[in-house]
């Protein structure tokens, strides 16, 4: 061990992973033109800030944060579906105990948010609103329903394909993700610039959830899968040192 | 070594606050707690308008740079009663303000990092999240020898991660454009 390992103190960082991440400047989301930095990112190298992140447990939830549809005196209207899937890092290591919350418009793609006001019903029996923390495996699981598509006014006729809000921790401060989900073989993708500014096209099918025929719940509920992949630690020359060392023996 | 591509970013876009303001978001203590400082700012666009729809998240060290978490190495511990997380949505002015303790100095691999907030900033308009840091304008001398704050050659753009003193705490405006715009970095 060299002496500077001694004296600092190295951990594993993160791998990065920008090819696949939109770039905050896209023109064609016509919000980003004002919200982008211009000067380039600098690098921050991974310390102890982090390489960690809040512990947050079941004290954030609420007894029916996992199902959507049971947040009001009668069910919401609109199609239930289960949502379900694995939190991974890129190591293919699952994420376990970590937070993951979601938002998401009514079936007729309403959100019940003041700023929302186009002519589309409420629904007083939906919020939108879910939290569950990932089980030991990673597995988390929401019962919803089925949002609708919606128009903004990004450019004519601009209609956001149905998605799901999603926002999870991991463990780590590197982790964090803000991001959504899609449903397959929605046709709104082609004039979406949110799908759009994902560069890769592999990368956009990330975000699709797929039908899941074994997840259906009989003459109750049909279901989807979408596993979600966070980052996964990279080795430290340090590391990589220590095993040298100790293969040595 | 990684296997798994990972999943895209995607904007908080404008609806938000049904889904991730919490009550106790902007209380990384609770108030009256000795030693609580206000960390307040506004986050500001390319025009100078105020963002009146973002969403501001910090992480830090409690007041020994200390974190309660399993990956530091030198064990979780942290301080009773501190999250060293806070979460704000920014107002009708965009403000934020989040109750904190101020962090000690944070190990590095080259000595001491000066004290420092992580802070995140998610918005409408913003495919990623954007990532800065807070540092304590008191702290000249471990801010001097800060790796961080040394990897940014500017004076003008290193001093925008630099807090002001003012009354119940600090506070920093976020530039996220512009002439005055913040040094953000690539985590
Ligand atoms: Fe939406």
């Amino acid at each position: 061990m060299s002496d500077t390992s001694h004296e600092g103190l190295h951990v594993p960082g993160y791998v990065r992973d920008h090819d696949t991440h939109p770039s905050l400047d896209f023109p064609f989301y016509k919000s980003t033109c004002l919200r982008h930095p211009k000067r380039p990112l600098t690098l921050l190298p991974h310390m102890l800030t982090e390489i960690t992140a809040p512990v947050l447990g079941e004290d954030r939830l609420g007894a029916l944060d996992h199902d959507l549809t049971r947040q009001h005196e009668e069910e919401p209207q609109g199609q239930r579906i289960i949502v379900h899937g694995q939190v991974r890092d890129s190591d293919g290591a699952p994420v376990p105990h970590t937070l993951v919350e979601i938002w998401q418009a009514n079936a007729g793609g309403r959100y019940r948010h003041t700023g929302d006001n186009w002519p589309a019903p409420l629904d007083p029996n939906f919020t939108g609103v879910g939290r569950v923390i990932t089980d030991e495996r990673g597995h988390y699981r929401f019962v919803t329903i089925r949002p609708g598509a919606y128009p903004w006014k990004n450019h004519q006729n601009a209609w956001r394909p149905a998605h799901i809000h999603f926002s999870l921790f991991g463990r780590a401060f590197t982790q964090r993700l803000v991001t959504q989900m899609y449903f397959p073989d929605d046709p709104l993708f082609f004039q979406d610039p949110m799908w759009q500014s994902v560069p890769d096209e592999k990368a956009r099918e990330r975000m699709l959830a797929r039908f899941d025929y074994d997840a259906t719940e009989p003459e109750w509920a049909l279901a989807y899968r979408w596993d979600i992949v966070l980052r996964g630690r990279e080795q430290t020359p340090f590391e990589s040192e220590e095993e040298v060392l100790e293969d040595d023996e | 070594m990684s296997t798994h591509p990972t999943t895209p970013s995607q904007t908080v876009g404008p609806y938000l606050h049904i889904g991730l303001p919490w009550p106790d978001g902007p209380f990384a203590v609770a108030e009256g707690t000795p030693g609580a400082v206000w960390l307040r700012g506004a986050v500001y666009d390319g025009a100078g308008a105020p963002v009146t729809d973002a969403l501001v998240e910090t992480w830090q060290a409690d007041p020994q740079g200390r974190f309660d978490h399993p990956d530091d190495p030198r064990g979780a511990k942290g301080t009773p009663g501190f999250r060293g997380f806070g979460r704000c949505p920014t107002d009708a002015t965009g403000s934020y303000a989040i109750l904190t303790l101020k962090p000690g100095p944070v190990p590095g691999p080259t000595g001491e990092q000066a004290p420092h907030v992580d802070v995140s900033v998610f918005a409408r308009g913003m495919l990623h999240r954007v990532v800065t840091r807070l540092y304590f304008p008191e702290e000249e001398i471990a801010n001097a020898q800060d790796p961080v704050l040394n990897s940014i050659e500017d004076p003008r753009a290193r001093a925008t991660l630099i807090a002001h003193r003012e009354e119940g705490g600090y506070r920093l405006d976020i530039h996220l454009q512009g002439e005055d715009e913040t040094v953000f970095f690539d985590v």
